[in-house]
């Protein structure tokens, strides 16, 4: 059976190997075995380039028809109040020319306090809480920002290896301005001690890559007697008409 | 910085499916197609948690700017839908044929796939010259046919966007 210390050992051969290769790579690879379901799963050869074109430089757009404004507080959807850490998150979601992406849908979804999933595949011998189901939607305003209420989810226990726990993480879905700026990502909380363990995190090979996925608890979101607040800002990549270099300026 | 992806993970299903996701016509709407195929991995076997997304132009070649595709209205075609395949690895989508451009742009994500991967899938009798000639759907009396195979033989062409100024 494959331990953590065998998984970490992985993870570490390709950590010094990136390392010592004097490159930066600001996304996540596709090929990165110690997260064993993407062994079968990555293309083995390079995706071919092509302008964008026609439909490729817009996005579905989604509004108040889509979109109830109290799908962002994930604390109210059922009857009684969920148990765990009420927490708010919040953030702007720009393109890499730091232009706010307006008026478009965000979706999360997410394990409750003790990191089960309303999901019937989900084994995790954790209790499911009747009053919370994980999932959220909201519309960025006009600045890009998002802000969702929710409960802190628990870590959970996973079958990459024995004794595999995933750090605990908020699902983001993503649409920019253009279709090929979609992004589908994980949010993490600070100072996790999973993190290193991690082979979805860690798949991710650039330390400062990974950390921008990390929140960052904020004393200005927290309310009083109410709920603690963290701040997490996503960068979709630049939309189809911007030039390469200004990304690099 | 650009943000990096991660998975989907296995667990998508209550966060992204909904009614109606993937009829972007309902069913016996006139010139409705079926757009379907399977996902498979690098041993030739069914992918059941894939999330494929669609984007199209509509049956006169319009970009669609018009909101409801999570809460379809029964009229509107909105040009965006998505379809979570099922047990033996396929997805299905009700649509209609795209005037021009003459593909769907797909995005496809799934468990075990750390980013997504974007392609198109182009109508029969549309194909594209050069390293996308393999991007057509067949025509099959169930609809029109894409399978996306992930790895290995068959390996489907991903795109890579670049970004030009216009
Ligand atoms: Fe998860």
């Amino acid at each position: 059976m494959t331990t953590q210390a065998d998984i970490s050992a992985e993870i570490a051969a390709i950590s010094e190997q990136y390392a010592a290769s004097g490159t930066t790579e600001n996304g996540v690879r596709l090929d990165y075995p110690p997260y064993r379901s993407s062994l079968l799963r990555h293309p083995t050869k390079s995706p071919v380039q092509v302008d964008p074109e026609g439909i490729e430089r817009w996005s579905p757009v989604f509004g108040e028809r889509d979109v109830g404004p109290l799908e962002s507080d994930l604390t109210i959807q059922r009857s009684g109040e969920p148990l765990g850490e009420r927490i708010k998150v919040t953030g702007r979601v720009t393109d890499s020319d730091g232009r706010p992406v307006r008026r478009q849908l965000v979706e999360i979804w997410q394990a409750n306090a003790g990191g089960r999933y309303v999901h019937q595949r989900d084994q995790h011998p954790a209790p499911l809480d009747p009053n919370f189901i994980g999932m959220g939607r909201c519309l960025t305003d006009d600045d890009g920002s998002y802000v969702f209420t929710t409960i802190k989810p628990g870590p959970y226990p996973w079958r990459n290896h024995h004794n595999a726990w995933r750090p605990a993480h908020i699902h983001f879905s993503l649409f920019g301005t253009d279709f090929t700026q979609r992004l589908v990502t994980q949010m993490y909380f600070p100072g996790d001690p999973l993190f290193a363990l991690d082979p979805i995190y860690q798949s991710i090979v650039d330390p400062k890559a990974r950390e921008r996925l990390v929140a960052t608890y904020d004393h200005d979101v927290t309310e009083a007697e109410w709920c603690t607040g963290y701040r997490w800002d996503i960068v979709l990549s630049g939309a189809a008409g911007t030039p390469l270099e200004e990304e690099h300026a | 910085m650009t943000t990096p992806g991660q998975t989907v993970g296995p667990f998508f299903a209550f966060g992204l499916e909904y009614d109606g996701d993937s009829a972007l016509v309902p069913p016996g709407t006139p010139g409705a197609v079926r757009l379907f195929g399977r996902v498979l991995d690098g041993d030739g076997d069914p992918v059941p948690d894939a999330l494929v997304e669609l984007w199209q132009a509509d049956a006169e070649g319009r970009v669609v700017q018009e909101p409801g595709s999570l809460r379809r209205d029964g009229h509107t075609f909105t040009g965006w839908g998505r379809a979570a395949t099922d047990r033996t690895g396929t997805y299905s989508f009700t649509t209609l044929a795209p005037a021009d451009p003459p593909y769907f742009a797909l995005c496809l994500f799934a468990r075990g796939l750390l980013d997504r991967l974007f392609t198109r899938a182009y109508l029969p009798g549309h194909q594209p010259e050069g390293p996308l000639s393999s991007l057509v759907a067949t025509e099959d009396p169930h609809g029109y046919r894409f399978d996306i195979v992930l790895q290995g033989d068959g390996e489907t062409v991903f795109l890579d966007h670049r970004r030009t100024q216009d």
